[in-house]
């Protein structure tokens, strides 16, 4: 399977990403690598299975839920301390 | 007096504190100094917490002194691999992006060890957000392994296995999402377990494929390793979807009997190993015999498959796992962009190393309108087919055993230029991680060339004792 570099760019402004046009090149062909690659699975009758979404172990639904207790957070300090700007006009 | 870091078991930390031989103090000062005299042969440490380590000693040595239990982990030097999170130390997860993040909490794996007594040394180098079978797409540089400096020393978690195998640490934390714990245990020669999934809390490690991501223990070996995930493991409420079922005393099972199990060799996992590889597998497997274990061949008839399963659903989630990172809730933001949607494509254009960018750019692709049900959802189907590939198979047998690599570890540099062949050597891990169940790599003995190879393991979901049982038995058989 081969993607156009245009196809790639339409991805990569979906993805929020810049790529360079090297960048572009290569991943039309990383990308089309994989892509036939994961064809494979058409081999594959599926119809009837139910799609695994997550490991999931026989429990009560409400088991996953904690208590609803309020508990103290991070204060806003902690919460900025890696912020590269804060205050005015920013948080 | 000079402590050995390199050669401490557990129970040996434990008896020396007992016996006053050293504190955890001395224990604490000696491993940081080995550790930052050693780190540049390998890079596998990229932060050291030397502080914090320090006042987690002390407090470890006041405890006993006052008479009260340090914990199971007293004094034990921890490294912790950098995708998961420890508060004041910073974490950057192997990217450029998060270069000077500093968390402001701790993942709850790092609360429980030092709840314990363990003591955080540093942190380890890996692959950009645990992305890579190599520690080559770090943006800190490719770590080296301890047991041959020109090689990898396999991903993601390769300064996790590195440290532990060069001494630089007497265990350490990995995470595992498609192999990255079990295949650079094998490649360095340590002991690495990946747990059921949901056996540790996930809060505090960074996501990257949320339906597949573990944390789990390296160790010297599987003794230390059981302790260390047995301090770790059982619910917590600040993750949904840690377990509730209770956790058992992991050191009870290493009793060494393993008369009678039936192991099952998976037919689909012996082919296309190197020679050298399978021949020290087999070897492993028949000590296992020789010890009365009983051994039957087994199909796993889906595993054909699992790569571009796992290549789907791993990208998928990861592409909206890093969409966080975008120059303003996380991570760094590239200056001179003129609209909020640039400054975003800038940030991250230039944040993300290429690997991170392919798997972003594959994810968003295979969720993308049109594909959905092509691709994710075909997947999603194709997972519950490889899951029960092995339930079917646990009703037969006991456990399973297999190579964990086909081969062992590769030159730094070898397989850079093709993603697609990096890919395919996860081959015999994903699998686990994909079903679920709880797997782990042990040290089998070492190639011609002096390059470690490692028996996988997997067993039932939550029958990390059985595993560690079998694990423990063929380990006494190698000593």
């Amino acid at each position: 399977m081969k993607l156009t570099d245009q196809e790639v760019r339409n991805i990569a402004e979906l993805a929020n990403l810049r790529l360079g046009d090297q960048e572009v090149e290569a991943m039309a062909h990383d990308l089309g690598d994989i892509l036939t690659h994961i064809e494979k699975l058409n081999e594959l009758d599926t119809t009837g299975v139910e799609p695994m979404a997550q490991v999931l172990f026989a429990a009560d639904p409400t088991a996953t839920l904690r208590e609803d207790i309020e508990r103290p957070s991070l204060s806003n300090a902690d919460a900025l301390a890696n912020a590269a700007v804060s205050g005015g006009g920013y948080y | 007096m000079s402590i050995d870091v390199a050669s401490l078991t557990m129970d040996a930390i434990a008896s020396g504190l007992r016996s006053k031989e050293f504190n955890a103090e001395e224990i604490a000062q000696a491993a940081l100094a080995f550790a930052e005299a050693e780190n540049p042969k390998t890079n596998a440490y990229l932060t050291f917490a030397s502080e914090r380590a320090l006042a987690t000693a002390r407090k470890v040595d006041a405890a006993i002194a006052a008479g009260t239990d340090p914990g199971p982990l007293a004094g034990v030097p921890i490294a912790v691999k950098d995708v998961i999170v420890t508060r004041g130390v910073r974490t950057t997860c192997g990217s450029k992006i998060l270069e000077h993040y500093i968390p402001p909490y701790d993942a709850t794996a790092i609360t429980r060890i030092e709840a314990a007594g363990g003591v955080l040394l540093g942190k380890t180098n890996c692959d950009e957000f645990a992305m890579g079978s190599s520690n080559e797409n770090s943006a800190y540089g490719p770590v080296r392994n301890p047991r041959a400096l020109d090689r990898v020393p396999g991903g993601s978690s390769g300064g996790s296995a590195a440290v532990v195998a060069q001494g630089t640490a007497v265990a350490s934390l990995g995470s595992d999402t498609g192999g990255s714990i079990r295949q650079p245990a094998s490649f360095c020669g340590v002991v690495g377990v990946t747990p059921t999934y949901g056996r540790v809390s996930r809060y505090g490690l960074t996501a990257f494929a949320s339906s597949l991501d573990h944390i789990g223990p390296f160790a010297r070996s599987v003794r230390d390793a059981a302790r260390l995930l047995g301090a770790m493991a059982g619910k917590d409420p600040m993750d949904s979807t840690s377990a509730a079922a209770p956790v058992p005393d992991y050191l009870a099972a290493l009793d060494g009997n393993v008369k009678g199990l039936k192991i099952g060799l998976p037919k689909e996992y012996f082919t296309g190993l190197e020679s050298e590889t399978g021949a020290l597998v087999s070897r492993a497997i028949d000590a296992l015999k020789a010890m009365g274990c009983e051994v039957r061949e087994i199909s796993l008839p889906h595993t054909d498959y699992a790569i571009a399963t796992y290549y789907i659903i791993c990208t998928a989630e990861a592409s909206s796992n890093l969409a966080r990172y975008d120059g303003v809730r996380y991570s760094r933001r590239a200056e001179g962009a003129d609209t909020l949607g640039e400054m975003y494509k800038k940030s991250r254009g230039e944040g993300f190393g290429a690997e991170c960018k392919r798997r972003i750019m594959l994810g968003t692709y295979v969720l993308s309108a049109g594909y959905y049900d092509a691709y994710y959802l075909k997947a999603q189907r194709v997972r519950a087919l490889i899951a029960q590939d092995y339930a079917k198979a646990f009703e037969q047998v006991d456990v399973i055993a297999s190579p964990v690599s086909p081969f062992p570890a590769f030159k730094i540099g070898e397989k850079v230029a093709d993603p697609m062949a990096m890919y395919l050597s996860d081959i015999y891990t994903i699998t686990g991680d994909l079903a679920g169940i709880p797997c782990m790599s042990v040290p089998c003995g070492d190639t011609a060339e002096g390059l470690p190879v490692g028996l996988q393991i997997f067993a039932k979901h939550f029958d990390e004792p059985t595993m560690f049982r079998v694990a423990d038995a063929y380990e006494r058989s190698r000593s």
